[in-house]
């Protein structure tokens, strides 16, 4: 790791004035992305500003029933809530998929929201890597590839985006709170992160000054029977090859309400609107579900070795709508 | 708007002052600020208790507890830690666990054994707070949610962030069950 | 005399006895609070940190390395590259005359060259005064590189393997009759391709070196299996004398193998030391590992199996096509076990090699047969399948009386006691045999049996033991632990054949300052050191006996040993308890302090004199007995029938390997190689980019081996008959577990989902 200036901010506006005042800084919360980018050469900021004394560690329940969850809530801490458990499960059970016991003892949710890619040509400096790179290339397209998106995917980057938290965010339509110098802003968790397109190192709507503060989830009644399917290559401990974060509200048969989010397969939590929009209102069961995902997945690019994600996908899908519908326990 | 005097940021290269609770002791350290927890505890403190499997936070071999949480020491920066009671296998002191171990061979090597002990320690608080895990079921709109018994499937995701690649993995988990009976 | 004699002498009534009970490890408290010390834990005045800098191409020259950024960085003490480096005395050619000169890990003269031989080898070491200073440097040197074409891509290569040749320790082409004609005239046959990808060892604790020079003399602490091996290695590679080279090892955190050979790391750590005039401490990253320690090879099989209506195999074919380094390997011996299996009336064997421009690969847990038994058990099940035979039923049709391949005898074989017990252990019985059949609500259930093999060695191993007034045994002998449970065991065998307590034996071991040990590796060091252990103590009986007939007084006066027996800590008459003496009263009353017995001699004549009485021994054991550790592993698994994800529920493995001394520390041995199977066969590969060489998943986030949730219950049986021909009946137990689980992985996935998978891992995809 390169040497680096530390800062310890105690409050709010000296974290946002002090990244004002280093444009090449970081600011660092329980480190368990960036320590480990930072060893592998791939950040190297000049200034890291911990936040980790600010007092963004609530969680509280809004008027109408919403949630709002401060940056520096841990993922443990957030998985064992008592407002999350009941009223957004998906939401918990995505936390406590991911990672280890350990490291969602340490990693924060505004560090979640900002997790790079997992892909091993971004990881090793000496391949070619848009992302980490600009203008160097792409060895993962013709490479490994496995673990990579089939959605949103550009000629420039297939990287996947790895956090199964921001999954169920994008499921949930999570608000993004951010502060800088300049003031607040709210980002919608679909607006947070890009798509690649030419431009793969940029990954999130946040500028170089901002900090998240919080983020907010919407009242949302059908989140209280939904759930997270994570599929891996081993049963713990491993990054989605699949995931799927749903909710479904089934009335007379029909469907009266759905959310539904794919992780492990796109190159941002992929909010799965065309799907949704096939389901709403649409007869609950196989027929639909399978319908739905073939929509969604329509537009996904495989390649010789992530193919099988959207067949993976679909089935997931599927059989995650099945458990909830109560056809299948 | 000036900076608060504590956020003036030192020039990099140089080194500052942890101050550190470690297993009881105050210990006052010189580090340059990467310096993770972990190899603040093994090469400037010398308690070589806590191990370096991977140096990736993929491994667990460094769990150590802070404050009573159990987390990975090598993803962290040891100047975070300013102020806060950090715990390694040199300070854990009920020695029930460490001889369910050993009556249950939880071990072979012996490297991973520090991080799966203190993993387990905070593993087991974890759950008396009534923490929920991966393979915790709960049905939809409970309202009240209910403990999880702490089965052996239940174990076995809450120390999935333990590598043992010596494969002791089924002597630590009745070392644990035993424990927590 | 067998040694199985010298320990059991027959008796009047039981003694209390430590072999065969499931003893606590004697090092279970320093590895359970944190006390037991690793390579990179030895504090050193004025210790120094190193880190190495990978080479980025596959083949090359360097042609310029800037380390002008990397010597500035404060704290910096040296850039070591092929520009400034120390010359290295030449290494020995690899020979089997001399199992010493097979240590090195690669031919490479590290830093003594611009040529770059593989993706990842190490170019510069960055020595520091502290480890993150080494670190940051290591980041900043920059090296360019005139690239050379490099053949780095096995698939594409495999076209053009040659045929290995057999040596002294492994044969070439084995074969019996006409096999390819019988298989084409067999009512029934399967001929299959089988491929198995690159592993790594993966253990836990980071290869790691703590170097120090005092003029010529060296010591260094190394996570090594082989401490013999590495102080003559590093003697030699610079150029100093051995008895001035001492390397500790006490613990050693887990090797399979990939710490038996000497890597880049610990010369250039030496070298390190020796450049910079202080202690330097080189401790790998993972991803270092990766780079400079070799792993499996990657191979592809034929296994093609021909048998008559009664499922009684006509033949059976194995062939396989593995790869070494253009600069070191030994070829992995994927069909060792093939010859050994099956009472087939044709067989043949045959292997093959590329050689590409990639790290060497090296041992691995049970190199050949673990890979080998894959193949071949997966092929055996899908034979079953042609035949509609159970597929214990088909083995057992075929178990042989004789070594199959030549009529030799088995010095004893109890495969089928083995499967008998396995299947009433696991409940084989329930098992129905069509696949797809076996459910257990929505998970699809499989069951799928598959044989372990591995053939015991044992090298020379030195030792000494003392036995003193006050009544205590000190056992030297300078083995590793790495997890065996080396000096539990040993401890064991002492206080039986001497007839003292467990508490009152000390075993030294972990440095070569004491009698030379074999290195840890192919299931030997248990037997070995047990051999000279039970003479060690054989000797030692004798003394004690000689110093008492002194003494008028004695009540062994006139009695000869193979009267007596090593019981409550002295010796007395067979079938009369109250007739004898207490060590402790012999020495005391003859004014000794101890009495030394020692086995073996660790310099000049005596070195080679060991050398050639193991080498006949070897080939003599060879010539007369085929013997082999051997088992059936019994595993249930899950599918998920929407995503393919497989859970492994159940697993039974029941085990022949002779006298079991320590049924905890070997059932855990066992299973830790069913674990490692279980990665083997579930999850586990090292990605190389065909492309470049480059290894693209150097860690333990992305290449996957088995977490806690992976492994279920892992029931343990033995079948416990001494093997006769080996000390006290023992095998060595350390590799034997691996050997048979992916097959036995595949087939319970296949009687799961009618899926065959003949290509690991058996990821998820392959199952949709």
């Amino acid at each position: 790791m390169r040497s680096f200036a530390y800062v310890s901010a105690p409050d709010v506006a000296s974290a946002i004035t002090a990244i004002g005042a280093s444009p090449n800084a970081k600011f660092i919360g329980g480190g368990t992305n960036l320590v480990d980018l930072m060893r592998e050469d791939i950040e190297t900021p000049d200034t890291v500003i911990d936040i980790t004394r600010l007092p963004l560690t609530g969680i509280e329940e809004l008027p109408g029933g919403g949630v709002r969850i401060g940056a520096l809530v841990r993922n443990s801490h957030l998985a064992a809530d008592r407002l999350i458990r009941t009223r957004y499960p998906m939401l918990s059970q995505a936390l406590l998929s991911g990672a280890s016991g350990q490291l969602r003892n340490m990693a924060t949710v505004g560090g979640n929201l900002l997790q790079r890619t997992r892909c091993a040509y971004f990881y090793d400096s000496a391949a070619a890597c848009n992302k980490r790179e600009p203008g160097s290339g792409c060895d993962a397209i013709g490479g490994f590839n496995r673990n990579l998106g089939v959605l949103g995917v550009s000629e420039s980057c297939i990287a996947t985006n790895p956090s199964d938290m921001c999954v169920a965010l994008a499921a949930l339509d999570a608000i993004v709170e951010v502060e800088s110098v300049r003031g607040t802003r709210r980002i919608p968790l679909a607006d947070f992160h890009r798509l690649p397109g030419s431009t793969p190192h940029l990954e999130t709507e946040l500028a170089a000054d901002e900090l998240v503060t919080a983020v907010e989830l919407p009242a949302l009644p059908v989140a209280a029977k939904s759930r997270y399917r994570k599929v891996r290559d081993r049963s713990s401990y491993a990054f989605a090859l699949v995931s799927v974060a749903a909710a479904l509200d089934v009335r007379d048969g029909m469907v009266s309400e759905v959310r539904l989010a794919l992780g492990g397969v796109a190159t941002k939590p992929w909010r799965a609107h065309e799907a949704e929009r096939i389901l709403l209102g649409a007869p609950a069961g196989e027929e639909s579900y399978q319908r739905a995902a073939a929509a969604e997945l329509s537009a996904a690019v495989g390649r010789p070795e992530n193919e099988f994600k959207i067949e993976l996908a679909r089935r997931a899908i599927v059989a995650t709508l099945r458990a909830l519908d109560g056809s299948v326990a | 708007m000036t900076l608060h005097p504590e956020v003036r940021p030192r020039p990099a290269g140089h080194t500052m002052e942890v101050r550190l609770r470690v297993n009881g002791a105050d210990r006052t350290l010189q580090l340059a600020p990467q310096v993770s927890l972990l190899d603040a505890l093994r090469e400037h403190l010398g308690l070589m208790g806590t191990k370096k499997g991977c140096d990736q936070g993929a491994c667990g071999a460094c769990t150590v507890l802070a404050d009573g949480e159990r987390i990975n020491a090598c993803l962290t920066l040891a100047v975070q830690y300013t102020g806060r009671e950090i715990t390694t296998i040199e300070g854990v002191t009920d020695g029930e666990l460490q001889r369910a171990f050993v009556r249950h061979d939880g071990f072979q090597c012996g490297y991973c054994t520090s991080g799966q002990i203190c993993s387990a320690i905070g593993m087991l608080a974890e759950h008396a707070a009534g923490m929920p895990s991966a393979v915790t079921e709960h049905r939809h709109g409970d309202a009240e949610l209910t403990d999880a018994e702490l089965t052996q499937a239940e174990i076995r995701e809450r120390m999935s962030g333990n590598l043992c690649r010596c494969g002791a993995y089924n002597g630590i988990v009745d070392a644990i069950q035993e424990v927590a009976r | 005399m067998t040694q199985t004699e010298v320990a059991s002498p027959p008796r009047s009534e039981a003694k209390e006895l430590s072999v065969g009970k499931p003893i606590d490890r004697v090092d279970g408290t320093a590895k359970t609070t944190g006390t037991a010390r690793f390579s990179a834990e030895y504090p050193y005045p004025d210790l120094a940190h190193a880190a190495l800098v990978h080479a980025t191409v596959a083949r090359g020259r360097i042609t310029a390395i800037d380390t002008a950024d990397a010597s500035a960085v404060e704290g910096v003490l040296a850039v070591l590259t092929h520009e400034n480096a120390p010359a290295l005395k030449p290494a020995l050619s690899p020979s089997p005359l001399n199992l010493s000169s097979m240590v090195s890990g690669t031919s490479l003269d590290y830093l003594n060259t611009d040529e770059v031989h593989w993706n990842g080898q190490p170019v510069a070491v960055v020595v520091a005064e502290t480890l993150d200073a080494a670190r940051h440097a290591a980041l900043l040197v920059r090296v360019t590189y005139d690239q050379l074409p490099a053949t780095v891509d096995f698939a594409a290569e495999e076209k053009n393997a040659t045929p290995v040749k057999g040596d002294l320790i492994s044969p070439g082409e084995e074969k019996k009759g006409d096999a390819e004609a019988a298989l084409a005239a067999a009512p029934v046959s399967v001929d299959l391709r089988f491929t198995t990808p690159p592993y790594h060892h993966n253990a836990i604790e980071p290869h790691a070196t703590t170097a120090a020079w005092d003029g010529d003399r060296l010591t260094v602490h190394d996570a090594t299996q082989s401490i013999d091996w590495v102080r003559k290695h590093l003697a030699l590679r610079f150029g100093v004398p051995v008895a001035g080279v001492r390397v500790i090892a006490p613990y050693v955190g887990g090797g399979f193998g990939g710490k038996g050979s000497v890597w880049a790391g610990t010369i250039l750590a030496a070298m390190a030391a020796r450049v910079t005039g202080r202690p330097v401490r080189m401790v790998l990253t993972r991803e270092s590992i990766y780079h400079t320690v070799g792993g499996r090879t990657p191979s592809a099989q034929r296994v093609a199996l021909g048998a008559d209506a009664d499922g009684r195999m006509t033949a059976l074919i194995h062939t396989s096509v593995s790869r070494i380094g253009r600069i070191g390997g030994r070829p992995e011996p994927v069909t060792a076990a093939s010859g050994h299996l099956y009472d087939a009336a044709t067989i043949l064997l045959q292997q093959n090699i590329v050689e590409l421009d990639l790290l060497p690969n090296t041992f691995m847990r049970a190199p050949g047969e673990s890979i080998g038994t894959f193949a071949l058990e997966a092929a055996v099940d899908e034979l079953a399948g042609e035949l509609g035979l159970d597929p214990i039923e088909l083995r057992m049709r075929n178990e042989p009386a004789k070594n199959p391949l030549d009529g030799k005898d088995f010095s004893n074989r109890m495969l089928r006691e083995a499967y008998a017990l396995g299947a009433e252990k696991f409940g084989w019985s329930r098992r129905t045999p069509q696949p797809g059949s076996m459910r257990d609500g929505r998970w699809l259930v499989g069951m799928g049996v598959a044989s372990a093999y591995h053939p015991p060695v044992q090298l020379n191993a030195n030792i000494t033991v003392r036995l003193s007034v006050d009544g205590t045994v000190v056992v030297r002998c300078g083995f590793q632990e790495m997890g065996m449970g080396g000096a539990t065991v040993q401890g064991q065998i002492a206080a039986d054949a001497l007839g003292v307590p467990l508490a009152s034996v000390k075993v030294e071991y972990g440095d070569s300052e004491l009698p030379i040990a074999p290195m840890a590796g192919g299931a030997t060091q248990t037997a070995s050191v047990a051999t000279a252990l039970l003479a060690a103590c054989d000797k030692l009986k004798r003394s004690m006996l000689a110093l008492a007939r002194r003494s008028g007084e004695s009540p062994l006066r006139g009695q000869r040993l193979d009267r007596l027996e090593a019981r409550d800590g002295g010796l007395y008459q067979i079938g009369k308890p109250g007739v004898g003496e207490k060590y402790t009263d012999i020495l005391g009353r003859a004014g000794r302090p101890s009495v030394d017995a020692a086995v073996g001699s660790d310099t000049g004549l005596g070195a080679v004199a060991g050398q050639v009485r193991f080498m006949t021994k070897f080939l003599r054991d060879r010539r007369r007995w085929v013997k082999a550790a051997t088992g059936a592993h019994f595993c249930e698994v899950r599918v998920d029938p929407d995503t393919g994800e497989v859970r492994v529920s159940r697993w039974v493995g029941s085990f022949d390997v002779g006298t079991v001394i320590n049924p905890k520390t070997a059932s855990s041995q066992l299973r830790g190689g069913i674990v490692m199977g279980i990665g083997m066969a579930m999850s586990e590969q090292t990605l190389i980019d065909p492309r470049t060489g480059r290894i693209m998943n150097p860690s333990l986030s992305e290449y996957h081996v088995p977490v806690h949730a992976d492994v279920p219950p892992i029931e343990i049986h033995y079948l416990n008959e001494p093997d006769p021909t080996m000390p006290l009946g023992l095998r060595g137990l350390g590799e034997v577990g691996i050997t048979g689980v992916a097959a036995a992985l595949a087939n319970a996935v296949h009687h799961a989902t009618g899926r065959r998978v003949r290509d690991l891992p058996i990821t998820l995809d392959k199952l949709l």
